[in-house]
């Protein structure tokens, strides 16, 4: 059964990078926004100016490990709401009626989107070394892909849930703009979250991607508004929490 | 038996190999709910091994829904339900692992190849790498589309999407095949059981053979019951009988009105 498991992560896997492979169009426009952001914000703050109160970062490498996470994000919410489209093309179906257990399907599911994000986000990293953007600490780079898996894990099963509820895609650009956007502006990807008025701080307190933005800054250029352990202990709690609630709410999608 | 009972729900059966059955499927009382609607209600049924079984009715009878509920897609409102006596709800995976269903709607991962479809699905039922090569090709010979097996499924026409399928539900070794509408949306099937007999289901199986539960339209079927007169039925008649263009000498082994079905979310029909 055990091996079973691992077959069933695995072909969902591979799955998904076929897919990946082969949708050059949808790598290039889920690329695109980070990518804008990245070059917009990067170029048009000027990377020498730097930020009130910080006036030893400079913008470019405090903007960058904010780009990374935007991209996890996003990259993740797409894969876990592609549930969605596998339910608008009856391919969900084939896999329900396997002889797998549905919340294997979804650590497959977690497995192949992961994958997918992590070559993106690695992709604007190299992008913004290009730019100018320089790593404190090279053995920095393995704790931020760290954080990025953990921010990857947490969305993918996010949006696995979100799908597992949603009857059709008609949902998903919503929850695109009305949950991912605010997400990703209220998580200090863009600006350090203390330029941002009281009243906003806990939603930006309950945000699990500022403590991944926090937690990247922290490892990439070495500077960080929270302590790093809280930022993994959070993110941590928030992959398994999503892990459980998207098994639990796709184990009981009904076609 | 009038046939003025239109709006009833039939279902007919044919007894193909008479020997020690084993029950292939076995529902008791089984009923589907949605929003209080009834969907299906409370239908009692045997299959035995090696039975065709067709289920037939009018639009929104709730063909559709049982099918969906002995896949275990579905959970049924109450009642119990056995395929090869492994009950949908306590043994799901070993019910499963039994069946094979062409689904009505498409069911593809059309950004992969035909091959790897069926690979994809040869590795979900944990098919070893060698019975995985071997039975991939034989399902796709059987199915006629060997030499289009490396497409891109978006490229097929959906006659051949549906081959697709038929060859995937048969590539487990199922013990029950469930086709919805096949012969409606698949008229390779109706071509290639009238030329070639019935596409050999058998493929290495055994000797056994394994029942089918479909689902035609009594319009598509063409099919009136009182003229049905099977007496040694096969597979073949059996499919022939199903497009509605020859009806031979034949027997009905037994036709059986089951309880009433309310249509779920059409009004009555007449």
């Amino acid at each position: 059964m055990k091996s079973n498991n691992l077959q069933t992560i695995y072909v969902m896997w591979l799955r998904e990078m076929k897919r990946f492979l082969r949708a050059k169009s949808r790598v290039i426009s889920t690329l695109a926004m980070p990518f804008f952001f990245l070059v917009a914000l990067g170029f048009g703050l000027k990377p020498s100016s730097s930020l009130p109160g910080m006036a030893q970062t400079k913008y470019l490498d405090f903007l960058v490990p904010g780009i990374i996470g935007m991209t996890m994000l996003f990259t993740s919410m797409f894969a876990g709401i592609s549930v969605l489209w596998d339910k608008e093309f009856g391919f969900l179906k084939e896999i329900l009626v396997a002889p797998v257990r549905r919340s294997v399907v979804v650590l497959g599911r977690i497995a192949g989107g992961i994958t997918t994000a992590l070559i993106q986000g690695i992709l604007i990293l190299i992008i913004s070394l290009f730019m100018g953007f320089k790593i404190l600490n090279p053995f920095g780079i393995i704790l931020a892909l760290l954080f990025m898996i953990l921010i990857g894990i947490g969305f993918i099963g996010f949006g696995v849930a979100m799908a597992s509820i949603m009857k059709d895609v008609q949902g998903f650009s919503s929850i695109m703009n009305l949950i991912t956007f605010p997400i990703f502006l209220l998580s200090g990807a863009l600006f350090p979250v203390t330029n941002l008025p009281n009243w906003l701080r806990p939603i930006i307190l309950i945000n699990p991607l500022t403590y991944g933005v926090d937690g990247l800054r922290a490892s990439l250029i070495g500077f960080s508004q929270l302590s790093l352990f809280l930022d993994l202990a959070i993110l941590l709690i928030f992959g398994l929490a999503m892990i459980i609630l998207g098994s639990y709410l796709f184990s009981k999608t009904e076609v | 038996m009038s046939e003025e009972k239109l709006g009833f729900y039939f279902l007919v059966k044919w007894s193909i190999i008479k020997r020690n059955f084993m029950l292939a499927i076995e529902t008791k009382n089984l009923t589907k709910e949605f929003n209080g609607l009834k969907a299906v209600d409370n239908i009692s049924l045997e299959v035995k091994e090696g039975e065709i079984f067709g289920l037939l009715g009018p639009n929104g009878a709730g063909k559709t829904t049982t099918i969906k509920i002995l896949a275990t897609l579905l959970n049924p409102t109450k009642g119990e339900a056995k395929l090869w006596g492994f009950d949908i709800l306590k043994q799901r995976d070993e019910v499963r692992n039994s069946i094979g269903i062409v689904f009505q709607e498409p069911a593809l991962d059309n950004r992969l190849t035909g091959k790897e479809n069926l690979d994809f699905h040869a590795r979900l039922y944990g098919l070893d790498k060698k019975t995985r090569k071997k039975r991939i090709e034989e399902v796709l010979n059987l199915v006629e589309l060997q030499d289009k097996a490396n497409v891109l499924v978006i490229n097929y026409s959906g006659g051949m999407q549906r081959r697709l399928e038929i060859a995937r539900g048969l590539m487990h070794y199922p013990k029950i095949l469930f086709l919805d509408e096949v012969l409606k949306t698949c008229p390779w099937v109706k071509k290639i059981s009238q030329h070639n007999g019935i596409i050999d289901l058998n493929v290495d199986q055994g000797e056994k053979k394994i029942p089918l539960l479909m689902k035609i339209d009594q319009k598509e079927a063409g099919f009136e019951i009182k003229s049905v007169n099977l007496r040694k039925p096969t597979l073949e008649d059996v499919f022939l009988h199903f497009t509605g263009k020859t009806i031979r000498e034949a027997e009905v082994s037994r036709i059986e009105k089951n309880k009433r079905l309310r249509p779920a979310h059409h009004p009555p029909i007449r």
